[in-house]
């Protein structure tokens, strides 16, 4: 039978097992929201405030979910307003099908109105896209998209449809789901090399990443700690992916990583690093990263081999299958010296911390963890308040923590904390920056209107927090532009949003709201006032190694 | 740095190449010439990429290029195993002084002359890179007026297909 193209766009996504997308409608998707209309009793639709919302969501959705996320937005400003999430998932590896509206072929390429090349502007941030000129294709370019999207080493695919494609007509029968592109299997001798590599250590340590979560091997990593007596400890997009109470588990190592996890790095004679790309906020001196240590990489994308750091052993492969051979390829080890050194690493860490008493971000984040339960998605903006949740955050599920690591992009959290409690359907806490929370706000519209069971924490110190560290570390105090003096009332503006909220500035109020606002089966907003001055420590400086650690703020005059 | 030459086979549709070199764009390869055409299947281009870098920007580039998904094939031609030839169009002065000099370099380099007139004579040429550029610094003296290279094209010797492989 013969259907539209906008009708094919939303059979197909029904076939591919999409429940939910987000967007936001205008002319060149008019028949694709019209599709919508009709199919709204089987596809529903998630209306944002802005298109960047809708992407960020769509983002958010897959990461607590492992499910493709779908966006839709219209042609010209519509499609540029994606940029910034799709680029998003590209650096964090997050599968997303993004799909657009564009001019009918016979208009494009006169600069027509709401006319893009949206294409060629998201060329290098999207693992593949489309440019739909074609209705006898369409439907098979979007299974591939998906295919695409979730295959491998995930990433977001782009679909761009002309508007005289969506209202063209072409059969359509539906087809099964296509399994994802088989990975290529790791040679067993490179396996067994692995093996005889992790027998000859005395100082191991296990090194997880982004790679890791979705690779469903937790328990395989923790197993593999304990047989060969190590240690874990994990990149950024790593958090969540083992339980932080792991015995084993160090926390995360890199720039502000926790100083026992950093430390335990740098001393090890033997780094099995899986699912993990090196990056330099990970690795700070690259040349100095690794040391006297052999490394085993192991990564399902092969061009992540020795692009950042040189690996010993380098093995390319999907990750799970080549994980669990090493697993059982490696016998019982014990490192007493080794352990005795990790429980002074520890001592010294838990001796750094000082406590105030005060509403710091360690209290804050301490409280938040006494209260959730282990299914709660925390989602976080990008500076500080993204740090001590990174530091401080106790995960007990996978997928529990959805965060912009590699683009970083402020502004990227209520957008995925939107999406990531509409696709768990799990109780979700925002933390976030007054600074990150400025630039998206309009979502609490989005917030409000769905009415998810999610708190909103920000973290206001009315600083740009963590680029004023910088200022105050490496450019002689000089605050340029991070200090923020305005006006606005958080509470009052969530009132007006449609959302409750309340300030606080000391512990048990904060202990009291926030106990309030998790029992909700709505929104609610709580305004932190945090000292501008608050560090996240430790830090290694840009570019510097574990010898350049900086544990203690001090006030250079 | 050494100078490799990368075959690629790529799907032939429209807008593969622009996806090829927006990849070189994003991760910073600076590429010395670059050749593309159709091939023994019209399913598929040809792209011969010639580059100078280390062993990690040689390693680096194929990784990259076989990460993309219009990409069929991509092969290190070693220059042992390969053969590669340019073309050049190379217009220089025509002057009584010079002229038999020019044909004899155009003899004893086996290229031919396409186009005759009073002033100047244009020159066919094609062969090895290195040809070429010596070609060209014997053309220099006589005064070089304008000229334009293919970039290469590459095939590895013996029976072998790279898209059969």
């Amino acid at each position: 039978m013969k259907i539209t193209g906008a009708d094919i766009i939303i059979e197909t996504l029904i076939e591919q097992g999409v429940d939910t997308v987000f967007g936001y409608p205008g002319g060149a998707v008019l028949n694709i929201y019209d599709a919508l209309y009709k199919n709204s009793d089987r596809i529903r639709h998630v209306l944002t405030a802005h298109e960047q919302g809708a992407a960020h969501a769509a983002d958010g959705y897959s990461r607590a979910t492992g499910r493709v996320g779908v966006v839709i937005a219209t042609s010209g400003p519509g499609a540029t307003n994606l940029i910034t999430g799709i680029a998003t998932a590209m650096l964090d590896s997050v599968p997303m099908v993004a799909i657009t509206g564009n001019v009918s072929c016979d208009l494009i390429g006169r600069d027509s109105f709401q006319e893009i090349d949206i294409t060629g502007i998201t060329l290098p941030i999207t693992k593949h896209n489309y440019f739909a000129n074609d209705i006898t294709q369409l439907a098979d370019m979007l299974r591939e998209a998906f295919r695409i999207a979730r295959s491998g080493r995930p990433g977001p695919v782009l679909i761009d449809v002309p508007k005289d494609v969506q209202t063209a007509l072409f059969d359509y029968e539906p087809m099964p789901v296509a399994p994802p592109f088989p990975n290529r299997q790791a040679p067993q001798e490179q396996i067994e090399a692995a093996a005889e590599l992790l027998a000859a250590a005395e100082r191991p340590y296990l090194y997880i990443g982004g790679g890791v979560a979705g690779a469903g091997i937790a328990s395989e990593i923790e197993k593999m700690a304990d047989r060969i007596d190590g240690v874990i400890g994990c990149s950024f997009m790593g958090l969540s992916a083992i339980p932080t109470d792991n015995p084993r588990f160090l926390g995360m190592q890199g720039m502000h990583g926790h100083y026992a996890s950093s430390m335990a790095q740098s001393e090890a004679d033997l780094i099995l690093a899986v699912g993990v790309r090196f990056s330099d906020r990970a690795t700070g001196n690259k040349q100095k990263y690794v040391r006297g240590a052999r490394l085993i990489h192991l990564d399902v994308d092969f061009s992540e081999l020795n692009k950042n750091i040189p690996a010993t052993l380098g093995i390319a492969g999907d990750i799970t299958d080549a994980f669990r051979r090493l697993l059982s390829a490696v016998s019982e080890r014990r490192h007493p010296a080794w352990q005795e050194r990790i429980a002074t690493l520890r001592a010294e860490e838990a001796g750094q911390l000082h406590e105030s008493g005060g509403l710091t971000p360690h209290a804050v984040i301490e409280t938040i963890n006494g209260i959730i339960g282990p299914q709660t998605v925390i989602a976080t903006d990008v500076g500080q308040h993204q740090m001590w949740a990174a530091q401080y955050c106790r995960f007990r599920r996978p997928r529990r923590f959805v965060s912009s690591g590699g683009l970083g992009t402020m502004g990227f959290g209520l957008g995925a904390a939107i999406g990531a409690a509409t696709g768990s359907g799990d109780r979700t806490v925002l933390i976030t920056g007054d600074g990150s929370f400025g630039m998206n706000l309009n979502e609490m519209a989005t917030l409000a209107s769905q009415n998810l069971p999610l708190t909103v924490v920000i973290f206001n110190n009315g600083v740009l927090g963590m680029v004023r560290q910088w200022q105050t570390l490496f450019y002689g105090h000089r605050y340029s532009n991070t200090t923020l003096h305005r006006k606005t009332d958080f509470v009052r503006l969530s009132e007006a949003f449609g959302i409750p909220a309340v300030r606080v500035s000391d512990l048990a109020s904060f202990r009291a709201a926030f106990a309030e606002a998790y029992a909700k089966d709505g929104p609610m907003l709580i305004d932190c006032a945090i000292d501008p001055d608050e560090f996240v420590l430790p830090m290694l400086p840009p570019g510097g190694s574990i010898e350049d650690i900086i544990l203690e703020k001090e006030e250079k005059a | 740095m050494n100078k490799f030459v990368i075959a690629v086979y790529v799907e032939n549709r429209f807008g593969v190449l622009t996806r090829v070199t927006s990849m070189f764009t994003r991760r910073g390869f600076n590429i010395d010439a670059l050749t593309v055409g159709e091939t023994e299947s019209p399913a598929y281009s040809r792209i011969t990429i010639t580059m100078s870098g280390d062993g990690y920007a040689r390693d680096q580039m194929i990784n990259q290029l076989r990460k993309l998904f219009n990409v069929k094939k991509v092969e290190l031609l070693e220059p042992e195993q390969s053969f590669t030839r340019e073309l050049m169009l190379i217009k220089v002065k025509n002057s009584g002084q010079t002229r038999q000099d020019v044909l004899a370099a155009v003899d004893i380099f086996r290229s031919k002359i396409i186009d005759y007139s009073a002033d100047a004579l244009c020159i066919e040429i094609t062969g090895d890179p290195t040809k070429i550029d010596a070609f060209v610094e014997i053309m220099k003296p006589y005064g070089i007026i304008e000229l334009c290279r293919t970039g290469i094209v590459a095939l590895e010797r013996g029976s072998g297909s790279l898209l059969a492989r």
